[in-house]
């Protein structure tokens, strides 16, 4: 294998990785969101580093098959997936495709610095739907690990927001 | 039943690995007995989440207890599942308050911001160990826990200076779990060796920032510090309530009736 291979390889696994979306918001490639973190190609050997975006979210485990099996499905065998913690993802890893793509799926997406300390959640989210900031949170845990429940107080929708973290 | 229990060599990096650990699980094992039983769905909801977090970074935690001890005598070696699922009571390392029934809603949410007013900081502090691995740990750990400290102080203000009702229940809440928080900050002559070599910091270093913290909440909570001096310890040695045995019994059930038992 020459470092040309390597880099043509390199390019054929980016590509398979852009099918791999998160199980819980398939708008999202894991590019997009952020949780893959590296692609090494060393004398024709795949290392695909992806790291979680909660300690305990249970879609990584069906993250890391779906890349083995986007990778088989390219035709490409030999590699390893492997799960690192540091640097730990920070919502600020989101691209801003990923955050347009969020947008459009009616998630709003992270309020940078919204994460810790003020109580009774008073950073300002607008809607995803009308746009409106007249908008007040439900529940700070929604139905995934990375999202909270909100309402919008114009239109009267219920929306997820993407927790900043 | 099996008797499939595992030793375990706990040198000062593995035991040290394997207290913080299982802190994690028990409190997040505790925390999934709520699923269905919240006072509402949202709260339901958001107690499982806290609860998937502490089993994730008791996974990091064992995988690192794994990775840093001696094999066994016949060449096997621990894993996650061997410490989570083949250790008995008395191998169990875990502060005394994450073991300790449910009880109220109330209850758990007290319960859960004494212990995130804790953790919190004191992962935040942590990120700055000479141990890549912990170091790791701590950092994601610790964005997690500031979240579960947001929520829990703000259930502990709304419901203390609630109704009557909600109030009294979040005092005597308060008064049954007091004597076990101060067990947290305890270290030993195993902590003291990693924390010379920079690997984890002093414990007890935590306890003024954490007394604040509680104290600001409990005073907006309209909520009375206890003047009890006296503190419950021993899970830290493996000198645990009888609760930990039930608690155990459920959770192993499965892979210690069907050893190897996989998915
Ligand atoms: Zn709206």
């Amino acid at each position: 294998m020459t470092p040309q291979t390597d880099a043509l390889l390199r390019t054929r696994v980016l590509h398979a990785l852009d099918d791999v979306t998160d199980p819980e918001i398939p708008v999202l490639t894991i590019a997009d969101l952020g949780i893959l973190r590296d692609v090494r190609v060393h004398n024709g050997v795949v290392d695909v580093t992806i790291t979680p975006t909660y300690s305990g979210c249970p879609a990584m485990n069906m993250i890391a098959l779906d890349i083995e099996t986007a990778l088989a499905r390219a035709g490409i065998e030999n590699f390893h997936v492997k799960t690192t913690l540091s640097p730990a993802w920070t919502t600020a890893w989101l691209s801003e495709a990923g955050r347009q793509k969020l947008l459009a799926y009616g998630i709003a997406p992270p309020q940078e610095g919204s994460g810790r300390g003020s109580l009774f959640g008073t950073v300002e989210v607008a809607c995803p739907q009308c746009g409106s900031t007249d908008t007040s949170r439900l529940a700070e845990f929604g139905s995934t690990s990375c999202k909270a429940l909100w309402r919008c107080n114009t239109c009267r929708e219920p929306f997820d927001y993407f927790r900043c973290h | 039943m099996v008797t499939n229990t595992i030793s375990v060599s706990e040198t000062p990096q593995v035991l040290y690995a394997l207290r913080r650990a299982d802190d994690a699980l028990i409190l997040g094992h505790r925390l999934s007995e709520c699923c269905g039983h919240a006072p509402t769905l949202e709260e339901d909801m958001a107690l499982a989440n806290i609860g998937l977090d502490l089993i994730g970074q008791a996974r990091a935690l064992y995988a690192l207890a794994a990775l840093r001890e001696p094999s066994l005598e016949d060449g096997r070696a621990n894993t996650e599942d061997t410490y989570a699922y083949l250790r008995d009571v008395g191998q169990y390392r875990n502060l005394l308050l994450c073991e300790l029934p449910n009880g109220d809603f109330g209850r758990i949410i007290m319960r859960q911001f004494l212990y995130s007013a804790f953790i919190d900081p004191y992962w935040r502090a942590m990120m700055k160990s000479s141990d890549a691995q912990l170091a790791a740990i701590a950092e994601k750990a610790e964005k997690e826990t500031a979240y579960h400290l947001r929520y829990t102080s703000e259930w502990v203000i709304r419901l203390g200076d609630g109704t009557p009702k909600s109030h009294d229940r979040m005092q005597a809440a308060l008064e049954f779990l007091w004597s076990y928080t101060g067990e947290m900050f305890d270290t030993d002559e195993a902590e003291a060796m990693l924390q010379a070599e920079g690997m984890i910091i002093d414990a007890s270093a935590i306890h003024d920032g954490w007394r604040t913290t509680v104290q600001t909440i409990l005073d907006r909570a309209t909520l009375t510090l206890p003047q009890s001096a006296w503190m419950q310890k021993g899970g830290r040695s493996g000198r645990h309530s009888e609760h930990l045995g039930f608690l155990l019994a459920e959770m192993q059930q499965l892979p210690r009736s069907e050893p190897g038992a996989v998915w």
